[in-house]
């Protein structure tokens, strides 16, 4: 599918879909949306550009093996939920920053279990297909 | 009593998971982690086992939502002692590992997969929330179907596609009795579901209910009639996939039916006597199975079945002196399966095969070893002072007191047949005269190891045979244990005080 319309497209929808897979995580806390969601939205992005460019510009703009990012959200979402516990609550309690932040709004742990779980679909999803493609 | 800490059995198992997956191409790092991380977990399976002892059955709410709207994760004596079990299991599979899986398993994350099922195995013992129950038994799937299949070999797929097939269905019972018992009660926390479900009404879909968790459970402990997978599958992977296989996976079912019959569910007679039904049948088939197969590893896979049957068994008569017997014989089972497949997988490093008609003549090559094997063996059976001997006393004199005759038949036929069947494997590989096997080429033969690697396999069956060695002489307290363990069950009132604090 290497025709010039799309391949042109992909260069402004890599960007635009992965800003707003980020949009998805941050409004899933009480709308709908979330880590899972943002993750695969996030993953779709890369797809796209792959289609359009072939697998190997993608793995260029990654840079490093995707199936990295699963520890690295694993941990994430580990150190969320157990941070409590240092604190004498017990696991998965939410720890909420006093003061919110400006456009993100109110950080807590929840923030960091969600980017977790977004951290670890975009490892997953694009290790299980770009393992495809290199079989094909 | 509250305590936010009982849940780190579960999480240290991830964070090794993590850690691991970190290293993932550094497999002689991977070996370290994995073995200093099951030390450290066995370290703290212990101390949550001492502080239940001290302190009675704890208590945590995950992320302080208060039962029975949140998931609670209980510890009681039951919960914390399969724990440590399956923390001790999974040392030793974890060091058997590091002499026995090939560099090619290695490097397919065949470690972060193993503690990750070791986890599964964990949560599924200390969660007091019936639909988390059923995701643990997910995980546990999940990393038990990539420990099947991972080397991809041909036995192996086919293998693993029963497995799951089977395991899957199981899963979708599981899944609809959870549904009905919701609409039932609404509710999913196990204890607050001991109160409900005794004030339902409509006392016909509770038995169906009872039923479908029955046949649930009953196709993942590989009970008679729904056994079959389970030796299909279980001679396919490694060796050390084998041992917390057979170890474990059966018995995050057998636990699983004690707990939601002595809780959830009081069996009334019609379910008492199904059960028990399924037992003998279950003792039957698994011995009768094992007598006739030549695969040491499928003699193995029969004897699960048929020794499930002696735990279902103290199930279906009912009191607590029989259900004692049945936690009792599950700790030893538990020692004793993960061992004998190890004992498989090392007599294979010698022998290059698994037929008992090839096989012969060990005892005459490595006279220690051998010596050292037959304690798992002789455990098995039962030969008094050894640990299988006291959990099949507690069941007899269990179904005396109930006077169930034919019960008593049952396990006496079953424990002859394993003998048997024991000392049958015994002549065959240890004493018979064996020819000279031919060579295989892709096989790594014990002389050609790395000493480390000689030891870990060799000390690891050394570790689990003297921890049988322990149950066996130390029989006193496992069977204190084991009764307050039973008498816990039977009354369930200080574990919904200690989850709904009423």
């Amino acid at each position: 599918m290497k025709t010039i319309i799309f391949k042109t497209a992909s260069a402004y929808l890599l960007p635009l879909l992965l800003l707003f897979s980020v949009f998805i995580l941050l409004r899933g806390h009480y709308l709908p949306g979330g880590g899972f969601v943002g993750g695969l939205m996030a993953a779709i992005a890369f797809v796209i550009h792959s289609f359009a460019n072939g697998i190997d510009k993608t793995k260029n703009i990654i840079k490093f093996h995707p199936g990295f990012l699963m520890p690295v959200g694993l941990l994430l979402a580990l150190t969320a939920g157990s941070l409590p516990l240092a604190f004498g609550d017990t696991f998965m309690t939410g720890l909420w920053m006093k003061q919110s932040v400006p456009v993100i709004g109110s950080v807590g742990t929840a923030l960091f279990f969600d980017t977790g779980v977004y951290l670890v679909v975009i490892g997953v999803t694009l290790t299980i297909i770009f393992t495809i493609s290199e079989g094909l | 009593m509250s305590n936010p800490y009982i849940v780190l059995p579960v999480i240290f198992q991830l964070f090794v998971a993590v850690v691991l997956m970190f290293s993932w191409n550094r497999k002689n790092l991977q070996k370290l982690i994995s073995v200093i991380g099951s030390l450290i977990a066995l370290l703290i399976s212990l101390l949550l086992l001492l502080k239940v002892n001290q302190e009675g059955i704890q208590a945590m709410q995950a992320g302080g939502w208060v039962a029975p709207f949140g998931i609670t994760f209980v510890a009681d004596t039951f919960s914390a002692l399969l724990v440590l079990l399956t923390a001790i299991a999974g040392l030793a599979v974890s060091v058997f590992s590091v002499g026995s899986i090939r560099n090619a398993r290695i490097k397919f994350g065949y470690f972060p997969i193993l503690h990750l099922l070791i986890m599964g195995l964990s949560g599924a013992f200390l969660t007091g929330d019936i639909f988390n129950l059923y995701v643990w038994f997910e995980i546990i799937i999940i990393s038990s179907f990539v420990l099947l299949t991972i080397g991809g070999e041909k036995a192996q797929i086919e293998g693993a596609i029963k497995y799951v097939t089977m395991n899957l269905l199981a899963s979708v019972i599981f899944l609809t009795a959870i549904a009905i018992l919701y609409g039932l009660t609404g509710s999913l926390n196990m204890a607050d579901l001991s109160i409900q479900v005794a004030a339902v009404e409509n006392r016909g879909l509770v038995n169906v209910t009872a039923i479908l968790f029955l046949i649930g459970f009953g196709i993942k402990s590989a009970v008679f009639p729904l056994y079959f997978w389970l030796p299909a599958s279980y001679h396919t992977p490694p060796p050390a996939i084998s041992a917390i296989f057979g170890g474990l996976l059966t018995k995050v079912g057998v636990y699983a039916l004690l707990r939601v019959f002595t809780l959830i569910f009081i069996p009334d007679e019609f379910l008492t006597w199904v059960i028990s039904i399924m037992a003998m049948l279950t003792i039957l088939t698994g011995g009768l199975g094992a007598l006739i197969q030549n695969n040491m590893r499928k003699v193995f896979s029969y004897l699960i079945i048929c020794h499930i049957g002696f735990m279902l068994a103290g199930l279906g008569i009912y009191s607590t002196i029989a259900i004692a017997g049945a936690v009792f014989y599950l700790v030893h089972d538990i020692m004793v399966k993960t061992n004998l497949f190890m004992v498989s997988g090392l007599i294979f490093k010698f022998k290059g095969t698994y037929s008992m008609r090839l096989l012969g003549g060990f005892y005459k090559e490595q006279p220690l070893l051998s010596l050292l094997m037959a304690i798992p063996l002789f455990s098995l059976v039962g030969i008094p002072p050894l640990s299988g001997f006291w959990g099949k006393l507690l069941l007899i004199k269990g179904a005396i007191a109930s006077s169930n005759i034919l019960m008593i038949a049952f396990i006496i036929l079953g424990s002859f047949l394993t003998l048997f069947i024991i000392a049958k494997l015994w002549a065959a590989v240890f004493w018979k005269d064996g020819a000279e096997l031919p060579r295989k080429k892709h096989i790594k033969y014990f002389e050609e190891l790395k000493p480390l690697k000689k030891k870990a396999m060799i000390g690891s069956i050394a570790f689990l045979s003297v921890i049988s060695l322990g149950i066996g002489f130390g029989a006193e307290w496992i069977m204190r244990l084991s009764m307050t363990i039973a008498e816990n069950l039977m009354d369930p009132a200080p574990y919904i005080q200690a989850v709904l604090g009423i």
